[in-house]
């Protein structure tokens, strides 16, 4: 087992100076830095000036010199300093998560909770009037952008009913409602789905008939046997999820004014910021292989026909 | 089953065939001038003469969204049809090939599917710069990976049967074994999932004019116009909510006519 999670971490490394590289490369080609961007609106600075503070930041050196200090310097733990800022860009970056760990957090509790039960549900109640009704619910979910959800709720929380504010200055639990639920609605209508689908999957399954003609009820071969099947599809997708929420959602967070790593990376890109964007671009990378990871060892872990052999045994 | 299938295949062929027809000739269907201003009316409410009401310069909002199927429907469609393509030539190379080859693939496409996707077009586009071309050009670039795993699951499946061996064997060029025996036996399920991919990537798409990376006003799309109008929502909502309803009904007409070509090519309802 050490042996495969080292294995896979391995290939932590190609992806990552791949994804650097790539990156490093864009940001090259687009013919504009960071230096240019801060100047641009300040009127006339005089070319000497431009060109100091570009020799002072490596900027005047050619790109694949510029990525292989960058490199050097991260693989001593160093990921520089901000471009507009001035600040140390690993703590930035840290500052930013909390908010971002948050969302994810809050979003997957409350899809969990209105996914789960309703997915049950349908699959129990297959093709009943309930059925319908969810199902319709879920694909209309699943059709709408989550920016049109985000505007609607902030129409009827904020400026209809004044319940919340429209935009708040901090990233506390008030200001954390709006672009919860926006996240979760859609999450929900995907899982629902899905949930139902696994449940309905394991329901058609031979040993469920084998148990029904034993004279189990109905209610334990779903509790004891279906559900915990059904949930190794469900989790395994759950991480996935949480990986994509974990690098930011930079719509979301954009419009609801929430400081995390979405925002942050928006806000990187738009100033030409390299070293924030190069951090943000290994953070999305070391989410991808670990959250890959993780999913693929649930799977593993939680694969029905392991847990068979061992009731065998029993 | 089946003919119930096939009918409601029929039905959302047919809706989506017409919101085709309605981007590509929308220039013609437009009841008023969209990009006309006429301050005397602006932000009026929906009424008889101007259905969906006027935005802020008084340019009609009906006209406006139905011009804006024109960026959202067919640039949608045209990326759907690059990343297939780009996609399944790529994932029949990978699987035809050898290992080394295959290897060097699939990391390269491992470095594209480790940005959500979403964020990999948004670094794109900001460096890029804006503009509807450079949104679809990053929104390729970070969805072709899925049509070239799929593809190359399908063709390494195939290369074992019997009837492609025996094809290999009495000397069929690579060309004619791809175009002959390969495309053919993988179109269906590759076919299916781009149709059930148009409406992530019409979302996706306007979700990049709206962050200001796709699409620019005065140009209509829809996912611009929403982002426009922002901070109208509270005087002015119909300007912010026509082109939402505009999206959500062709993702919603697109994803049922996936849903629908799904169970058509599934065995099961044969």
């Amino acid at each position: 087992m050490a042996k495969y999670i080292g294995k896979r971490l391995l290939q932590l490394i190609p992806v990552l100076l791949g994804i650097t590289f790539l990156t490093f490369a864009l940001m090259h080609a687009a013919g504009s830095d960071a230096i240019t961007e801060m100047y641009a609106d300040k009127g006339a600075v005089s070319q000497e000036i431009i060109d100091a503070k570009k020799a002072e930041l490596g900027l005047d050196k050619p790109f694949i010199v510029q990525y292989f200090t960058w490199l050097g310097g991260m693989l001593t733990g160093d990921m520089g300093v901000s471009y507009v800022s001035g600040k140390n860009v690993f703590d930035t970056f840290i500052s930013k998560l909390p908010a971002t760990l948050l969302l994810t957090f809050l979003s997957i509790v409350l899809t969990v909770i209105i996914s789960v039960p309703l997915g049950i549900l349908m699959a129990v109640k297959q093709n009943k009037f309930i059925d319908y009704l969810l199902r319709v619910l879920s694909f209309i979910g699943n059709s709408l952008p989550n920016f049109f959800v985000a505007l609607v709720l902030m129409e009827i929380l904020a400026i209809q009913l004044g319940w919340l504010p429209v935009i708040s200055a901090n990233t506390g639990f008030e200001a954390a409602i709006m672009p919860t639920l926006t996240l979760a609605i859609a999450m929900s209508a995907k899982y629902t789905r899905q949930v139902r689908a696994a449940v309905l999957e394991e329901l058609n399954k031979d040993y469920v008939y084998g148990a029904k003609a034993r004279g189990i009820s109905s209610k334990v071969i779903l509790w004891k046997s279906v559900l915990r099947s059904a949930m190794v599809t469900i989790i395994t997708l759950l991480a996935i999820s949480i990986g994509s929420l974990l690098g930011g959602t930079a719509i979301i967070e954009s419009i609801f004014m929430w400081d995390g790593v979405g925002k942050l990376a928006v806000d990187a890109i738009t100033m030409r910021d390299y070293p924030l964007i190069e951090a943000y671009v290994v953070w999305l990378a070391i989410i991808y292989v670990v959250v890959n990871l993780i999913a693929d060892l649930l799977y593993h872990a939680l694969d029905p026909r392991i847990r068979l052999e061992e009731e065998g045994k029993r | 089953m089946k003919v119930n299938v096939k009918r409601k295949l029929i039905f959302f062929g047919i809706l989506a065939l017409l919101l085709l027809l309605l981007s590509i000739f929308s220039a013609y269907l437009t009841p008023y001038d969209p990009y006309e201003q006429d301050l005397s009316i602006a932000k009026e409410a929906p009424s008889a003469e101007h259905w969906l009401g006027t935005d802020r310069y008084g340019r009609d909002m009906l006209s406006r969204v139905i011009i804006g199927s024109q960026a959202s429907i067919y640039s949608t469609l045209l990326l759907v049809v690059i990343i297939t393509v780009l996609g399944t030539i790529i994932g029949i190379i990978c699987g035809l090939s050898g290992k080394a080859v295959d290897v060097v693939l699939m990391r390269i496409s491992d470095i594209f599917l480790a940005f959500p996707g979403l964020v990999f077009a948004l670094a794109i586009a900001g460096v890029l710069g804006g503009g509807l071309h450079n949104a679809i050009i990053a929104l390729a670039a970070v969805s072709w990976p899925k049509f070239a795993r799929l593809a190359r699951s399908q063709t390494l499946a195939l290369k074992e049967t019997a009837f492609v061996e025996a094809a290999r064997l009495s000397g069929t060029g690579t060309l004619k074994m791809v175009f002959k025996h390969i495309l053919p036996n993988i179109i269906g399920p590759i076919l299916v999932t781009s149709v059930l991919d148009i409406g992530t990537m019409m979302m996706e798409l306007a979700g990049l004019s709206f962050l200001g990376l796709g699409a620019k006003p005065p140009i209509a799309e829809w996912g611009s116009m929403m982002s426009d109008a922002r901070s109208m929502l509270g005087t002015a909502p119909w300007i912010v909510l026509s082109p939402g309803v505009a999206i959500f009904i062709s993702v919603m007409i697109f994803n049922l006519l996936g849903d629908t070509l799904r169970d058509f090519a599934d065995p099961k309802n044969r």
